[in-house]
């Protein structure tokens, strides 16, 4: 038996091709068009897109919120997401129940769940009105304020997703080879000196992976935005993808929708590749090297 | 019903709908990417059907009713398409300019339609309303022009009317031994009175940003007359320099500054009935709000819409070169006809969008619950389940010498959406009334 034939990438590379590539090639021709979406598919009207794309105050402000969205996304579940996935991964009592509890958020669907938080944060009815003086927000206006309404779309967020990041970790977690452990007892090593010396580097490429799908998932992150917050007060949520649904099916507004989505593929795209470049696992080292 | 009720108002523009647009704007994309490419093809209607699409809720009734009288007499069939309210505008845009276009479609006439009307995908009906003079005075005549665009009537009135009304409730005012505003300083004097009681002088849903579109449009009607609004309409984007919208801008930021939506209305919705259970419950004196705020509230609040609910107009400010009798909201909802049907298929769907000016028309709309748009429906409006209300509201905008038609559905959505976005910024402080009407000059 030899390697397969080239023939059998042939469903696969179609179905890329219709469903990814095509619809990408289609976006960068819009976005040189001017198009509301209805009649005939327009031809090439110019660069006037990308040139209104540059200084368009919206969108810049819309890259810097992806950003804090991204980071802050990335700050508060990765280290949750792993001491919780490493705790899961263990032997203890009731360990199984938790973990089954921590995992429910990600069974519920994103509308549901954002629905669900958009009612706990209405400042007169929901839970808020009635604890958020605890954390002084006096009139639990929570949502009505810019940095308050990303924090709520961050915690949601994080909220929703640490249940599949802890999945992941669980899974590195539990392919750790006991002996690791059974060595370093033996050599004294205490339980933090163990996580950080044995199960830290061990979950190197459990990292990359959860960071990749995070970040990328942040940078696309758009059904939370939509309920919650509307990208308001104002446009102080209006991330990078809530924005292109607004220009594209708000304003129908397809040309300049299409431009912004070009520059959201090209940068997601572009953050996933530096980031597996940067960790070195595209190189595909295994982590058990040399036992 | 909540959903119903809300859902025939402009919710279905701006609330609701955006909550599946999730799923859908995956499928629009696809759809209105291939229904580019497709022209023609299999989708052709045939010759002896019509296909009539309509926004699903409460009202919907009437316009079952009417298809199945329609088919009685006719050839040519009619065949119901019931689409669900959150999704209709997104799924009329998307189909309009594939094969798979309705025949005859339900819309809110004014910027709704006009991108369909540049691109010639409706029939002109205004050869039917000169030829038929009985026709035309069926319908009050300020919700017939309300509708126009560029000049033309592409609509025929088909539900209920529903203006912006100012409500009030009756508990609160009196308890604080109020009377609701005939002017511009009763209505600042209010504002006090309100705040030393601990009341919210005005329940506003401040997510929801065409709920604030309602006062800048009355607010811009009185100051200015309901002729600067006409001019942006009409596509000359310099009338946003008016002196009246910077006025209009300042007022606003007054009113905000003087505590006249409270503290938190910034994340009160409406959608949610945030805004409505706050003015209900009596922690709100007053609420800006179309006609719909009143079956919204019969239905959650029952004994409130009975006892304690009021309405009065918006007042006139000092000054001010409009008419305080002048109307804003949306006048009603209109049937188009796709200019894409010929011969036989046309000639029916003008016979079945004309059924909406018959008399049983008229009173099963009255029958459901609205209040129709015909002229001379007096009597019917009297059989109203409330008829103070509804003869209120009838008489309200049938003595308008103008009814502005909400501005996010008059405009084209490429100005819509941004505005109401200034509007929210506005509102929010986050821009100045200056930086308003640059930005607003800016739209094109």
């Amino acid at each position: 038996m030899g390697r397969p034939g080239i023939a059998w990438a042939v469903p696969g590379v179609l179905f890329f091709v219709l469903f990814a590539v095509g619809p990408m090639a289609l976006v960068v021709y819009l976005s040189f068009t001017s198009w509301d979406g209805l009649g005939a598919f327009p031809s090439v009207s110019g660069t006037g897109n990308w040139e209104r794309l540059f200084d368009d105050p919206t969108m810049r402000q819309a890259v810097w919120l992806s950003i804090v969205l991204t980071a802050a996304s990335w700050l508060i579940q990765t280290p949750i997401a792993l001491l919780l996935g490493v705790w899961s991964a263990g032997r203890q009592k009731n360990r199984a129940v938790l973990s089954a509890i921590f995992f429910l958020p990600l069974l519920a669907s994103s509308v549901a769940l954002a629905l669900l938080w958009k009612s706990l944060l209405d400042p007169n009815f929901g839970l808020i009105a009635e604890i958020g003086p605890w954390f002084g927000l006096e009139d639990g206006n929570l949502l009505g304020s810019g940095r308050g309404a990303m924090a709520a779309v961050a915690f949601v967020a994080a909220w929703q997703f640490i249940p599949f990041h802890t999945l992941l970790y669980q899974g590195g977690a539990r392919q750790i080879p006991k002996s690791f452990y059974e060595a370093a007892s033996i050599d004294g090593a205490g339980t933090v000196r163990q996580f950080f010396s044995i199960t830290l580097p061990q979950l190197r490429n459990t990292i990359v992976t959860s960071s990749v799908l995070m970040v990328v998932g942040a940078l696309t992150f758009f059904d939370t935005v939509l309920i919650l917050t509307e990208g308001g007060p104002g446009t102080d949520t209006t991330i990078v993808p809530y924005l292109m649904y607004e220009t594209g099916f708000q304003a129908y507004d397809m040309g300049y929708a299409s431009a912004v989505a070009t520059v959201l593929v090209v940068v997601a795209t572009a953050i996933s590749l530096l980031m597996v470049r940067v960790s070195g696992f595209s190189s595909m080292r295994s982590t058990r090297e040399g036992m | 019903m909540r959903t119903a009720l809300l859902g025939s108002a402009k919710t279905g523009r701006r609330g609701f709908r955006r909550r599946h647009a999730v799923t859908l704007t995956a499928a629009a994309l696809a759809t209105s990417l291939l229904a580019a490419c497709g022209s023609g093809g299999p989708g052709e209607s045939k010759a002896d059907t019509l296909e009539v699409w309509v926004y699903q809720d409460a009202s919907t009734k009437v316009q079952r009713d009417a298809v199945e009288r329609f088919n009685k007499n006719s050839d040519v069939k009619a065949k119901l398409v019931e689409v669900p309210g959150e999704g209709y505008q997104d799924k009329m845009r998307s189909a309009m300019g594939t094969p798979n276009a309705p025949d005859v479609f339900f819309n809110w006439g004014g910027g709704s339609i006009s991108n369909f009307v540049e691109k010639d995908m409706l029939v002109d009906l205004t050869p039917e309303f000169e030829k038929d003079a009985e026709f035309k005075e069926s319908f009050i005549p300020s919700i017939l022009e309300a509708g126009k665009v560029d000049g033309k009537y592409y609509g025929v009135p088909m539900r209920g009317m529903q203006p912006v009304i100012l409500f009030y409730n009756k508990e609160v005012f009196a308890k604080a031994d109020a009377e609701p505003p005939n002017s511009w300083e009763d209505l600042l004097g209010l504002i006090d009175t309100f705040k030393k009681e601990g009341v919210t002088p005005f329940a506003l849903a401040g997510t929801d940003a065409w709920t604030e579109l309602m006062w800048v449009e009355y607010l811009l009607d009185r100051i200015g007359g309901s002729e600067v609004f006409q001019r942006i309409q009409d596509g000359d984007s310099k009338a946003w320099g008016d002196p009246a919208v910077l006025e209009t801008a300042e007022t606003i930021q007054d009113l905000v500054d003087r505590g006249a939506f409270g503290k938190n209305y910034k994340s009160v919705n409406y959608t949610a009935d945030g805004a409505s259970t706050l003015f209900a419950k009596g922690k709100a004196a007053m609420h800006l709000m179309g006609s719909w705020e009143f079956s919204n509230q019969k239905a959650n609040q029952p004994e409130f819409a009975d006892k304690h609910l009021g309405w009065t107009t918006f007042p006139a400010l000092p000054d001010g070169k409009g008419d305080s009798k002048s109307v804003v909201g949306n006048p009603t909802n209109f049937w188009s006809i796709s200019s894409k049907l010929k011969g036989k298929q046309r000639e029916a769907a003008i016979e079945f969008v004309k059924t909406a000016s018959e008399d049983w028309y008229a009173k099963a709309l009255v029958d459901n619950g609205d209040v129709p748009t015909t002229s001379d429906s007096e009597d019917l409006v009297a059989s109203h389940d409330a008829p103070d209300y509804a003869i209120y509201q009838y008489d309200m905008v049938r003595d308008a010498p103008s009814f502005t038609l909400s501005w996010d559905q008059a405009l084209p959505a490429q100005q819509a959406s941004p505005m109401l976005t200034n509007i929210q910024k506005l509102f929010n402080k986050q821009i100045s009334p200056e930086e308003f009407v640059d930005a607003m000059k800016a739209l094109k």
